[in-house]
C-alpha cells in the first residue's frame, strides 16, 4: 500500500478522490448561498442547521482534510513534474492545439483559488468561529445573513475579488470531473463525453452561483 | 503540380552531442518540390551542407514509411508536425509555404537525452517494455488459427492499442513528459488478450514503477498526447491502464 501511494498512479488515485469529494461538497455549499436569494430567515436557518448538526461537525474535519490532501499532492506532483522537462525547453509549442487552457493550468488556477479560500476563510468562518459576527437578537443564533450580506453591499472590490474566486472555480472544475473518472478508471471513449458535458454544466452551474450572488447584492438588492 | 517547388527557410536544432548546450541554426533551401517528404526534404539540407563542407543535421530514421517511429522531430511547435496521424516521413512539403520558417527541435524531455542534433536516445520506452511488456507464460507449439476464440470487438481494440510504434511522440507533447499513453497502449494490448492477461496484473505494476524510475512524468489527462500520436491510440487506453493497476494494487 505505501508503494502504491507513492507511485504516480496512487498519488493521482488521491487527487481524484479528494477531488471528487470537493466537488461534492460545492454542492452542498452552493445549495445553501442560493438560499441567501430566498430571504434571511431560510438562509439563517440552514446555517444554523449546518452550525449544529452533529453530522457537519464530523465532516468539517474530513473536509479540511480532503482540501489538505488535494492541495499537498498538487504541489508534490506539480513540483515532481517540472524536473521533467531535461536541459531545454521548446521554443515552438502550439499546446493550444494539443489541450485545453483548463487542463494545463490546473495548478495556477488551484493556487488562485486557495488565495481566495483564505479571504474567504476570514470574512466569514473565522468571524462565525471565533468571533466578529452578528448575532439574531433575543436568540444565541448568528446572523449570517446579515454578516454575508453586508459584506457584499459594503465594497464592489470583495464581490470582484468573489468573482475571480468563482471564474477560477469553474474553469478548474471544467477538468476536474471527466480527469477524476479517467484516473479512476471509469471512463472509455464514450464515459469521457458524458462526464466531461456532466462536469462542464457542472462547473458553469456553480460559478455562476458562488460569481453572481455577490454581484446581486451590491447592485440589486 | 509534381514539379511546384517552394522556398524556405529552415531554423534547426544543433547539439554536438549529450553534454553540449546546443543553438538554433538558420538555412535557407530552395526549390524544394512539394511532392517531398519531410525527411527527403532534410536529406537536401544535408546535401547542400556536404557540398558545402559543413556538418550535416543528425536526425534519425529507418523505415521511411511510417510505422518505424524514428524520425522524432518537433516541427513548428507540433510532434510530427502539422498534420494527424503521421510520423516525419509521411509529412510533406506541400502543408508549408512559400518563404515560411520552419523551426525544427528534437523530442524534449528529461527521459529523452538528445544524442545530436535531432535524434534523441529512447531507449528508455524499451527499458519499460523490458519490465513487463511481454508474456514469459509458456504457450505451447504454434496452434491452429483460432484456436483460442477470441471476439471480434475485443480483438479490434487490442489491435487499436497494439498499433503504438514507440515513436515517442506522446512523451515529447506532454506538458510532464509522461510516458502513460506509451504504458498504457503496450499494458492494453496485452491484458485484453488471453494469453496476456495471466500476468496482467504483474505487468502494469512492474511497467509502471519502471515509467517512474526513469524520470517521466506523471498524467495530468491534458489529452495533448492522444492529439499528436501518429497512431491515434486513445486515451481510453490510459483509463483503462489506471484500471489494471488499481485492479492489482487495492484488489487483494
Amino acid at each position: 500500500m505505501a508503494g502504491f501511494l507513492s507511485s504516480s498512479i496512487g498519488k493521482k488515485f488521491l487527487m481524484s478522490l479528494s477531488g471528487l469529494f470537493l466537488i461534492l461538497f460545492l454542492a452542498v455549499h452552493a445549495t445553501l448561498n442560493s438560499l441567501l436569494l430566498v430571504g434571511p430567515e431560510a438562509y439563517n436557518e440552514a446555517a444554523n442547521f449546518m452550525a449544529t448538526n452533529p453530522f457537519i461537525k464530523v465532516m468539517e474535519p474530513i473536509l479540511a482534510l480532503g482540501f489538505i490532501i488535494h492541495i499537498v499532492y498538487a504541489l508534490i506532483l506539480e513540483v515532481s513534474n517540472m524536473g521533467k522537462v531535461g536541459p531545454v525547453g521548446y521554443k515552438m509549442a502550439k499546446r493550444s492545439h494539443q489541450s485545453t487552457w483548463s487542463s494545463r493550468n490546473m495548478i495556477y488556477l488551484g493556487l488562485i483559488i486557495l488565495t481566495f479560500l483564505v479571504i474567504h476563510l476570514a470574512n466569514f468562518f473565522w468571524k462565525v468561529k471565533f468571533g466578529g459576527a452578528p448575532e439574531i437578537e433575543g436568540t444565541n443564533m448568528h446572523d449570517t445573513y446579515k454578516l454575508v450580506t453586508d459584506l457584499f453591499k459594503s465594497s464592489l472590490i470583495i464581490d470582484i475579488i468573489y468573482l475571480i474566486g468563482a471564474i477560477a472555480l469553474g474553469l478548474h472544475l471544467h477538468h476536474a470531473l471527466w480527469s477524476a473518472f479517467q484516473t479512476l478508471g471509469w471512463s472509455n471513449d464514450r464515459w469521457r463525453k458524458i462526464w466531461s458535458v456532466i462536469g462542464d454544466i457542472y462547473a458553469i452551474v456553480i460559478a455562476m452561483i458562488f460569481g453572481l450572488i455577490p454581484l446581486y447584492f451590491y447592485f440589486i438588492n | 503540380m509534381a514539379n511546384k517547388t517552394i522556398n524556405i527557410k529552415l531554423r534547426v536544432w544543433r547539439q554536438n552531442g549529450p553534454s553540449d548546450k546546443g543553438h538554433f541554426e538558420t538555412y535557407e533551401l530552395n526549390d524544394v518540390p512539394t511532392a517531398a517528404s519531410f525527411l527527403e526534404m532534410m536529406d537536401l539540407l544535408n546535401e547542400k551542407l556536404i557540398n558545402e563542407g559543413k556538418d550535416p543535421v543528425a536526425f534519425d530514421h529507418d523505415c521511411r514509411e511510417g510505422i518505424c517511429g524514428a524520425c522524432s522531430m518537433y516541427i513548428n511547435g507540433r510532434a510530427h508536425g502539422p498534420d494527424t496521424g503521421i510520423t516525419t516521413c509521411q509529412l510533406h512539403m506541400r502543408l508549408f509555404k512559400d518563404g515560411e520558417t520552419i523551426t525544427v527541435e528534437p523530442w524534449r524531455a528529461k527521459a529523452f537525452p538528445v544524442i545530436k542534433d535531432l535524434m534523441v536516445d529512447r531507449s528508455a520506452l524499451d527499458e519499460i517494455i523490458k519490465a513487463g511488456g511481454y508474456i514469459s507464460v509458456n504457450t505451447g507449439g504454434a496452434p491452429d488459427a483460432n484456436t483460442i476464440p477470441i471476439p471480434k470487438d475485443v480483438a479490434e481494440r487490442a489491435f487499436d492499442a497494439a498499433n503504438c510504434i514507440g515513436c515517442g511522440a506522446c512523451v515529447a507533447t506532454c506538458k510532464n513528459h509522461s510516458a502513460m499513453l506509451f504504458v498504457a497502449a503496450k499494458v492494453s494490448h496485452l491484458a485484453l488478450l488471453p494469453q496476456g492477461q495471466v500476468e496482467a496484473e504483474r505487468r502494469a505494476k512492474a511497467m509502471i514503477a519502471k515509467m517512474d524510475e526513469l524520470g517521466f512524468g506523471t498524467c495530468s489527462n491534458t489529452g495533448a498526447c492522444e492529439v499528436e500520436c501518429p497512431k491515434g491510440i486513445s486515451i481510453s487506453f490510459i483509463a483503462k491502464l489506471n484500471r489494471e493497476y488499481l485492479k492489482a494494487n487495492l484488489i487483494p
